[in-house]
C-alpha cells in the first residue's frame, strides 16, 4: 500500500473574477522510501495540491471541492483541523523554497528547531536541544554548539536550508514535502542540498514529495515523476520512462525546453568591438569598512557579432560587469573601449549617442517595465528620443518592433500588468532593440521565466541577434543555458575571471578547480550527456 | 547595545541644546515684556525687577547665564509667581501629569493593541470591522470634543463619574485618562492591526503552521513580536502627543498638572515658566523617543546585532 | 502621455492603466465615495458661504440669546443670538482653508526635499535626511504653542507653522519612494536609453511615486485640521471675530450643560469632515495599493 494516495483532488479559488479551479481532479501516489517529483510550471497547481493536503491553504479563498488523500490509512482531507495538526510537523513535514523568509527572524534557530519536538512529543527542553544538536550535525552544520543560539540572519542561504531540513526531520516524519527547496540557491549549494535530501531520505527510508518547475533538477534524484499542467496531471511514471519515452506532448515540450548541447561558435570577423581592460567596480561599504570588490581587475574582449556568456554564482560580479559596461554603476578604475572609444570617459551628448549603440535586457520583466506606461509609450520613447522615427512615423515603428519580438499588434495600448512574464520580456527586448544597438547586455533574461517560455525567449534572442547583427553579452547563473546560446564563455568567481573558452572546451576539459565544481553541480548531467 | 544607546544619547544632546536655544531667543524677541501689563510701574521698581530676572544684561550674557543655571538644574524664578521658582512649579504639576500620562498610555497600548491584534486575526469580518470602526471614531474625534462629550454623558447626564478634579473623588481619574488615551488607542489599534497582518502573511508563519502548532501559538510565539514592533516605535511620538493632549485634558477636567500650568503661563506671558517647561518637556520627549527607538531596535535581532557591532 | 494616437482603432485593444484600475476599485468602496461626496459638498458650501449663509456673519440678536434648533435657526443660536449654522459655515471656511493650505505647504516642501535627497543619494541625501531626523526629534506641538504665544495668533503664521511640521513625514515618504524606484530596473532601462535626468524624474519617477503621495496628502489634511482645532480650542489659534470649528467647539464646551447643541453641531461638522477625509484616504490607499502609512 502506498504511503500517500491522492485521488480525484480538486481545489478551487474564489477570485474577484469568479471561481478558478487550480487543481482539477488529480491523483498520484507516494511510496515509502521513494522520491516522487511533481513537475509543473507556474500556475500548474503543483504547490496548491500539496498545501491543500495539509490544510495550509488560506480558506477562503481556497476550498477543497472533492477528493481523498489517504495517508497511513486515514484520509487527510476528511480530518478536522485538530487532527490534521497532529499530523503536520510530526508525520508529514515540509520545507519551502526561500530559506531566507521561512525562518522566523525574531527567534534563534535553536528555539525554532525544537518547537515541533516539544509540541508533538512533549520532551523536555534539554532533551530537545540535545536532539537538535545531533540533527544539525547530521545536516552538515559546522559547530552547531555555537550556531544553535544564533538568529537566522547570521546564516547563509544554504545553511538556512539545512536548518529547515533539520527542523522538518526532527520528529522523524514518514513523509517530507519539499517545495522547490533549491530554487533560490546557487548551483553549487543546490547540488549539496539535493545530495543531503537524497542521503537523509535513504537513511530514514521515508517518502518525499519534491515539487519543482525544473525537470533537470529532479533528473538525478526522483524515483517517480508526476507532470502537471494547468491543474491536471498529464503524465506520471518512473523517471526513466518519463525521460526516455514521454507520451504526453506537454512532457515532451518540457523535455525539449531543457537547453542542451553547445552552440557551434559563429564565424566572427575577429574584430574586437569591446575591449575591457583592468575593470574594477568597488562599492563603498560605509565608514572604515573595506569596499566590496564586486568586480576586481577584469579584462576581456567581445568580438563583433559574437555572444559572450558570463557565468557565475551570486556575488561573482557578473551583473556588475554588464552594468559597468553600460555606465549604470560608477566604475572604480579601468577602461572600457567600445569601437576604440573609452566609454568610461564620455559625458553629455557623446554619452547619449553611445547609449544608443549599447542596450540592456533585464532579469525581472516585472520590474524592468514602467508600470504606468503602455507598450506604445515604452517603445515610442527610445524611437523618438534618438530621432529614429519622427512623430508621424513612430506608430509604424512601434508596430514593426512588436512584429519583430512576436507580440500581437492589438496589444499596443495595453499596460505591463496585463501581460504574462514572457510577453513582458518580449516588450523589454523590443525596447532594447528600438535604438538599433550594436551591442546588448542581457542580464539573466530568462531566469525569471517558466522553462517552456525560457526556450521561446532564448530562441527569439538568437534569431533577433542574427537579424539585427547584434553583439551580445549574455549574463547568467545557468551554465546549461549559457552553453546553449554563447559562442564563448567567461567563468567568474568573486569578482575575477577564473577561466574562459568555448562551451565545448569548458565542458570537456575544464582547467580550473572552480569550473570543475560548477560543472559537477549542474543538475541532470545525465540529460546533458 | 550600550554603545548604540550612548550614541543616541550623544545625538540627543544637540537636539535638546537646539530646543533650549531656539526657545530662549524666541521668548526674548517676543513683543511685549512680561511687566508691560502692570500699568505705570515706577521706573526704579521696573529696573529692580529687570535686574532680578537679569533682563538688564545683554542678550548673549543672559543666554550664557541661563545655560549655566540649567547645568545646575535651575530653571530660574517665575515671572508671575514671585518667590516661586520654575522648578517648584514643575514639581507641583508633574505628579498629576505623569499619572495621567501613564494611565493614558496604558489605555492606548493595552486597549489599542488588543483591539488591533483581535481585528487582524480575522480580517474583513465583524471581528475586524467593529473594533476598527471604533478606532476610526477615536481618530476622528478630537480630544477636546471627546472630553466634553464624555463629561456630558457620564458626568452630567448619567451622573456616574465626577466631571473634574484629580484624586479628590473616587473615579475622577477615569474620564481624563480615557479621554487622553482614546486617540492613541485608536492609532495603536490601526498600527498593530497593519503590523500583524503584514507579519501573518510572511513565509515563516506558514512554516510555523506546517509544524502543527495550534493557531494561538502561531500568533503568540511567532507573530506578535514582529507585529508589535511598529507599536513600540510609535510610543515615542505617542508620548509627545499625549503631553500636548494633556494641555487640553487638564484644562477640561481642571487638573492641576503641568499641561494646565503651561497653558496658563502662555496666556500670562510668564516667560521663564514657558521657557523652563518647554525645556523640561522637550527633554522628556527626546528621551522617550530614544527609549522607544532602543526598545524597537532591541526587539529586532538583526538591528540588535548591528548596534552591537557599531 | 501618448504622443500620437493609434489610428487603426479597430485593431488595438484598449488597455487598462493602473490609474483606471485604481479608480475602478475606488468606485466600489462605498465609504470612500461617501467621504468624497461629503467632502465635495463641504468644500462647495465653504466656497459660496458669503452668498448663501442664512444670516449675516456678525448679526446678533441679544434678545433671542441662546435658542435650540428651530425653523428660523436650523441649528439654533448662541448666547448672543447669532445663528449657529452661519457660524459653522464661516468657521468651516477657515478650518478647511487651514487644512488644505497648510497641507499644500507641507506637500511642496516635503516632496521637493524628499525627491532631491532621494535622487541625489550619497552625502547630500545623508545630510538632508539627518536634518529631517533632528527636526523629527523636536517636540513640535510645544513649539507651535510657543510660536503662537510669542508672535500672536495670526493665521498666516498658523499655516506656516503647521506646514513646517507636517512636511517632515512627506519628505521621508517621498525619499523612500524615489530611492526604491531608482533601484528599479525600469529606471536603469531609462538611463541606458539615454533619457535626461529631468525626463526620467518626470516620466518614470513622479507617476510611480504619486500614489503614496496622494494617499498621505489625503491623510495629512485631517491631522492638520485637528491641530488647528486643538490650538483654537486652547485659544491659541484662530481669534475672534474670525471663527473656526475648533473655536466654536471651545465655546460650546463652556456652555454645554445649558446649551448642548452649541457643542454638538460644530463637533459633528468637524468629526464628519475628518471621517470623510480618513475614509477617502483609506480608500485611496487600498485602491492605489499603497503599503504602510508612514506615520
Amino acid at each position: 500500500m502506498s504511503l500517500l494516495s491522492v485521488r480525484d483532488l480538486q481545489v478551487d479559488f474564489t477570485t474577484r473574477n469568479g471561481r478558478v479551479t487550480a487543481v482539477n481532479r488529480i491523483g498520484f501516489d507516494v511510496e515509502s522510501g521513494k522520491i516522487t517529483a511533481i513537475i509543473g510550471e507556474s500556475g500548474s497547481g503543483k504547490s496548491v495540491a500539496c498545501y491543500s493536503l495539509l490544510g495550509l491553504l488560506p480558506m477562503p479563498p481556497a476550498s477543497v471541492e472533492r477528493g481523498t488523500a489517504v495517508f497511513n490509512g486515514r484520509d487527510l482531507l476528511a480530518m478536522t483541523e485538530r487532527e490534521l495538526r497532529q499530523i503536520r510537523g510530526r508525520d508529514i513535514a515540509m520545507i519551502f523554497q526561500d530559506p531566507m523568509t521561512c525562518l522566523n527572524p525574531y527567534m534563534t534557530v535553536g528555539a525554532q528547531l525544537v518547537e515541533p519536538l516539544i509540541y508533538h512529543r512533549k520532551v523536555s527542553a534539554k532533551e530537545a536541544r540535545t536532539r537538535a544538536l545531533e540533527l544539525l550535525t547530521e545536516v552538515g552544520l559546522r559547530d552547531p554548539e555555537s550556531t544553535i543560539d544564533q538568529y537566522p540572519h547570521q546564516f547563509s542561504g544554504g545553511m538556512r536550508q539545512r536548518v529547515m531540513i533539520a527542523m522538518a526531520l526532527i520528529n522523524e516524519p514518514k513523509l517530507l514535502i519539499a517545495d522547490e527547496p533549491t530554487t533560490a540557491l546557487d548551483v553549487t549549494i543546490q547540488a549539496q542540498i539535493l545530495a543531503l535530501i537524497t542521503d537523509l531520505q535513504r537513511k530514514r527510508d521515508i517518502g518525499v514529495i519534491f515539487i519543482s518547475h525544473d525537470l533537470s533538477v529532479v533528473a538525478d534524484i526522483a524515483d517517480e515523476i508526476v507532470v502537471m499542467e494547468k491543474g491536471h496531471v498529464v503524465e506520471r511514471g518512473d523517471r526513466l520512462r518519463i525521460f526516455e519515452q514521454a507520451e504526453h506532448p506537454y512532457t515532451r515540450k518540457l523535455l525539449a525546453a531543457i537547453p542542451a548541447g553547445s552552440k557551434v561558435p559563429a564565424e566572427c570577423a575577429r574584430e574586437d568591438l569591446i575591449q575591457v581592460r583592468n575593470l574594477c567596480t568597488w562599492f563603498p561599504q560605509g565608514k572604515g569598512a573595506e569596499p566590496l570588490r564586486a568586480v576586481d581587475d577584469v579584462s576581456f574582449t567581445v568580438q563583433r557579432g559574437e555572444v559572450l556568456g558570463l557565468v557565475g554564482e551570486s556575488g561573482s560580479g557578473k551583473s556588475t560587469i554588464g552594468r559597468s559596461l553600460l555606465r549604470l554603476v560608477p566604475i572604480t578604475s579601468g577602461e572600457v573601449l567600445f569601437d576604440a572609444t573609452d566609454v568610461t570617459q564620455l559625458q553629455g551628448t557623446a554619452l547619449k549617442h553611445m547609449r544608443r549603440r549599447m542596450q540592456m535586457i533585464f532579469q525581472d520583466p516585472y520590474a524592468s517595465l514602467n508600470p504606468r506606461m503602455s507598450v506604445y509609450d515604452a517603445l515610442a520613447e527610445p524611437l523618438l528620443l534618438h530621432g529614429i522615427e519622427s512623430r508621424k512615423t513612430v506608430e509604424q515603428g512601434v508596430l514593426r518592433l512588436m512584429d519583430d519580438v512576436g507580440l500581437a499588434r492589438a496589444f499596443v495600448r495595453k499596460y505591463p500588468h496585463e501581460f504574462s512574464g514572457g510577453q513582458r520580456q518580449r516588450i523589454a527586448i523590443g525596447r532594447a532593440l528600438a535604438t538599433r544597438p550594436e551591442f546588448v547586455v542581457a542580464d539573466e533574461p530568462v531566469s525569471a521565466l517558466d522553462v517552456t517560455i525560457q526556450a521561446q525567449i532564448l530562441e527569439l534572442m538568437l534569431n533577433l541577434g542574427r537579424e539585427y547583427g547584434l553583439t551580445m553579452l549574455f549574463v547568467s547563473h545557468d551554465l546549461a543555458v549559457v552553453r546553449h546560446i554563447a559562442d564563448r564563455i567567461l567563468v567568474l568567481h568573486q569578482g575575477r575571471v577564473v577561466e574562459q573558452g568555448t562551451g565545448e572546451a569548458l565542458f570537456n576539459a575544464p582547467q580550473e578547480e572552480y569550473t570543475r565544481q560548477l560543472l559537477q553541480a549542474i543538475p541532470g548531467r545525465i540529460l546533458l550527456q | 547595545m550600550w554603545r548604540f544607546i550612548a550614541g543616541r544619547l550623544l545625538q540627543a544632546i544637540p537636539v535638546i541644546l537646539a530646543v533650549i536655544t531656539v526657545t530662549f531667543f524666541l521668548v526674548r524677541v517676543a513683543p511685549g515684556g512680561p511687566f508691560d501689563s502692570e500699568k505705570a510701574v515706577i521706573p526704579e521698581v521696573k529696573a529692580a525687577l529687570e535686574a532680578q530676572y537679569r533682563l538688564d544684561l545683554p542678550l548673549g550674557q543672559q543666554y550664557l547665564a541661563y545655560l549655566a543655571d540649567l547645568a545646575k538644574g535651575e530653571l530660574g524664578p517665575s515671572f508671575k509667581y514671585p518667590g516661586r521658582s520654575v522648578n517648584e512649579l514643575i514639581a507641583a504639576g508633574l505628579p498629576a501629569t505623569a499619572e495621567l500620562g501613564a494611565y493614558a498610555l496604558l489605555v492606548a497600548v493595552v486597549l489599542g493593541g488588543l483591539a488591533g491584534v483581535i481585528a487582524s486575526l480575522k480580517p474583513n469580518s465583524a471581528q475586524d470591522y467593529i473594533p476598527m470602526s471604533v478606532a476610526m471614531i477615536g481618530i476622528c474625534m478630537p480630544t477636546f470634543l471627546l472630553g466634553p462629550l464624555l463629561v456630558l454623558l457620564f458626568g452630567i447626564h448619567l451622573e456616574w463619574l465626577p466631571v473634574a478634579g484629580w484624586g479628590d473623588m473616587p473615579g475622577d481619574k477615569i474620564l481624563p485618562s480615557l479621554t487622553l488615551g482614546a486617540a492613541y488607542a485608536a492609532y495603536t489599534a490601526r498600527l498593530s492591526r497593519a503590523g500583524m497582518l503584514e507579519v501573518m502573511s510572511q513565509d515563516y508563519i506558514r512554516t510555523a503552521r506546517a509544524k502543527g502548532l495550534p493557531e494561538w501559538q502561531v500568533v503568540t510565539r511567532h507573530a506578535l513580536r514582529g507585529g508589535l514592533i511598529p507599536v513600540v516605535a510609535f510610543l515615542g511620538p505617542a508620548f509627545a502627543g499625549l503631553l500636548a493632549g494633556s494641555f487640553v485634558v487638564e484644562t477640561i477636567f481642571q487638573i492641576p498638572g503641568l499641561g494646565r500650568f503651561y497653558v496658563q503661563a502662555a496666556f500670562n506671558r510668564d516667560y521663564t515658566m514657558i521657557l523652563g517647561t518647554t525645556v523640561f518637556l522637550s527633554t522628556l520627549i527626546v528621551l522617550f523617543n530614544l527609549l522607544s527607538d532602543v526598545l524597537a531596535a532591541w526587539l529586532n535581532p538583526r538591528l540588535r546585532a548591528q548596534f552591537g557591532e557599531a | 502621455m501618448t504622443a500620437t494616437t493609434i489610428t487603426d482603432a479597430t485593431l488595438a485593444e484598449q488597455g487598462t492603466s493602473l490609474w483606471q484600475d485604481a479608480w475602478r476599485r475606488l468606485r466600489k468602496n462605498r465609504l470612500a465615495l461617501f467621504g468624497l461626496a461629503v467632502l465635495s459638498t463641504f468644500i462647495v458650501i465653504a466656497l459660496v458661504t458669503p452668498w448663501i449663509a442664512p444670516y449675516a456673519y456678525d448679526a446678533q440678536n441679544l434678545d433671542l440669546g441662546a435658542s435650540p434648533p428651530s425653523a428660523e435657526h436650523w441649528l439654533g443660536t448662541d448666547i448672543f443670538g447669532r445663528d449657529l449654522l452661519t457660524q459653522i459655515m464661516f468657521g468651516g471656511r477657515i478650518s478647511l482653508a487651514v487644512g488644505f493650505v497648510a497641507t499644500a505647504v507641507a506637500l511642496v516642501i516635503g516632496v521637493t526635499w524628499g525627491a532631491v535627497a532621494g535622487y541625489m543619494g550619497g552625502r547630500v541625501d545623508a545630510v538632508m535626511m539627518r536634518l529631517v531626523d533632528i527636526l523629527y526629534a523636536l517636540p513640535f506641538m510645544i513649539f507651535i504653542v510657543l510660536l503662537m504665544v510669542v508672535f500672536g495668533r495670526n493665521l498666516l503664521l498658523l499655516f506656516l507653522a503647521i506646514g513646517a511640521v507636517e512636511w517632515l513625514t512627506m519628505a521621508r515618504i517621498m525619499r523612500g519612494q524615489v530611492q526604491s524606484l531608482r533601484q528599479q530596473e525600469f529606471v536603469e532601462a531609462a538611463i541606458s536609453l539615454g533619457l535626461s535626468p529631468a525626463t526620467i524624474v518626470r516620466r518614470h519617477l513622479v507617476p510611480n511615486a504619486l500614489g503614496p503621495i496622494i494617499v498621505y496628502t489625503t491623510l495629512t489634511i485631517p491631522s492638520v485640521m485637528l491641530l488647528e482645532a486643538f490650538l483654537s480650542f486652547l485659544g491659541l489659534g484662530v481669534q475672534p471675530p474670525a471663527t473656526s470649528w475648533g473655536l466654536l467647539i471651545s465655546y460650546g464646551a463652556e456652555t454645554m450643560e445649558e446649551y448642548p447643541w452649541l457643542l454638538i453641531f460644530p463637533g459633528a461638522a468637524l468629526t464628519l469632515t475628518l471621517f470623510s477625509l480618513n475614509f477617502l484616504g483609506d480608500g485611496l490607499r487600498d485602491a492605489l495599493d499603497v503599503r504602510g502609512s508612514g506615520d
